[in-house]
């Protein structure tokens, strides 16, 4: 089996498990249209303030809401068994991983792309600004996905693993929601915004490349 | 090999080895906590007696001897983890990954303090206890990033494969250290730029200079101390079925 051939492989697999599992898509979507609900419930309804923090909300609930789905992106397969035969394929360790990362995405991180903009007008954001949104939330996504991956594959061994799991994962995401947050701020007011979207899509391509790496060493930690 | 001399390699060889280390290390602890003395008090002694007042700031600036060195060490504690831990991680070696997570709880420490002398000296010179600015923050995920170590080292049961993950950990979190260290020049922020590393020629008086690299090295001494020290009961831990700790305990009793 060629290298191209397994990658898809992995991708169609992982694919076809979370459809047969619709809950495991449904939930974090849910969580992020719910943690985004409390917000105007909990600080009160005023237009103005909520239009001028709706970027920030939509940021940190889809960042919360990455690190919530990370848990099914080696669970299933760490506990039975199957992780442990990807490992030992003969194809890189790392590409394999990076093709599970890609599925989890187009499961957990697209969707929140596609309930994005009703949430937007949710929150009174202006229109013009709602391209920027989108456009951040489908360069910044993946690299939670990506980052994401290397916390939950150091602790997919341990019992209660949730926990340090946010201690872990939530400092190296701060990059992320700065730059991305403050695009939208920024789109929000009329102003230029390619510095931030550059500096986003070089985290992405860095994150692209660089992060399968650890994430294949942690997970050969975590199987013995 | 043919690069570093013979004798510094051996050096490196015997210290790998876990009694040669142990005892290594009590004969140099006086040493080390006789230098770190003298350093700390002449160090202190030009910065509050010797130096003088500085002409807007007053007395307040003096933080400066304890603030400025904290930081500085909290940058390279975290690089000297996570070049330990890459060298435990690709060579197996025992006492690397021992230095390497021996090492966090001293860095967090210096963290912690150097984002606490700041907040103090912030109060009465920003009028703010804490500015959300580019060097603030990212020395603040510094101390996540630390607090995260130490966690996840005592999470997994097995020390030898929490060293690992560790050692992964620490390497990944290095992509935030030329953050905090270029974040005063690319950024505009509220927190000065830097004053003594500009190299042809720093912009603070040399009266005010010398203690203050005094009182640097002196910390790095205080780190010695503290992760040798740490890193001897950890290895004590790990070792504890080994003859030569069995034998050790047998004679001093």
């Amino acid at each position: 089996m060629s290298l191209s051939h397994a990658f898809f492989a992995v991708i169609r697999r992982d694919l076809v498990l979370a459809l047969r599992r619709r809950s495991e898509i449904a939930n974090p979507l849910l969580f992020f249209i719910l943690v985004i609900t409390l917000f105007p419930l909990g600080i009160g309804a005023q237009p103005h303030l909520l239009q001028a923090i709706a970027p920030g909300i939509i940021w940190v609930s889809a960042l919360l809401a990455a690190m919530l789905s990370l848990d099914s992106l080696f669970r299933s397969d760490f506990d039975d068994g199957s992780l442990e035969q990807m490992l030992l394929s003969p194809h890189p360790a790392s590409v394999l991983v990076l093709a599970k990362i890609i599925a989890h995405w187009l499961v957990t991180g697209l969707p929140l792309l596609i309930v994005a903009p009703l949430l937007a007008v949710f929150l009174g954001m202006p229109n013009h600004s709602l391209g920027i949104l989108l456009l951040t939330l489908l360069l910044g996504t993946p690299v939670l996905s990506l980052i994401g991956a290397i916390g939950v594959a150091l602790t997919v061994g341990l019992r209660r693993g949730g926990m340090i799991l946010s201690l872990l994962v939530l400092p190296l995401y701060v990059p992320v929601l700065i730059f991305a947050g403050n695009a939208v701020q920024m789109a929000s007011g009329g102003l230029p915004v390619d510095a931030q979207i550059n500096i986003l899509i070089s985290i992405l391509l860095m994150a692209l490349v660089l992060a399968p790496l650890p994430v294949a060493a942690a997970l050969k930690m975590s199987i013995n | 090999m043919f690069l570093i001399p013979d004798p510094v390699v051996r050096f490196f060889h015997r210290m790998a080895s876990p009694p040669h280390f142990y005892s290594f290390t009590e004969r140099l602890m006086p040493w080390l906590v006789v230098i770190f003395l003298l350093l700390t008090a002449a160090g202190l002694y030009g910065g509050l007696y010797l130096a003088p007042a500085d002409y807007q700031q007053g007395d307040s600036y003096r933080i400066i001897y304890i603030h400025v060195p904290s930081a500085w060490m909290s940058l390279f504690i975290y690089m000297v983890m996570a070049v330990a831990g890459g060298i435990g991680l690709v060579w197996r070696i025992k006492l690397a990954e021992i230095v390497a997570i021996s090492s966090a709880p001293v860095g967090a420490s210096f963290t912690f303090i150097a984002l606490v002398t700041g907040s103090l000296w912030g109060k009465p010179m920003w009028g703010t206890w804490w500015v959300w600015d580019a060097r603030l923050t990212s020395e603040l995920i510094l101390l996540f990033l630390y607090l995260g170590v130490i966690g996840l080292y005592g999470a997994i049961d097995d020390k030898r494969t929490a060293s690992r993950a560790v050692a992964i950990l620490a390497l990944v979190g290095v992509v935030n250290i030329p953050i905090i260290h270029y974040s005063v020049e690319w950024w505009n922020t509220l927190h000065q730029g830097p004053t003594v590393t500009k190299m042809d020629k720093p912009s603070i008086h040399v009266s005010m200079l010398i203690p203050l690299l005094l009182m640097a090295i002196s910390f790095k001494f205080y780190y010695l101390i503290a992760m040798l020290q740490r890193a001897r009961t950890e290895l004590l831990l790990r070792e504890r079925n080994a003859q030569w700790v069995k034998n050790m305990i047998s004679e001093s009793k």
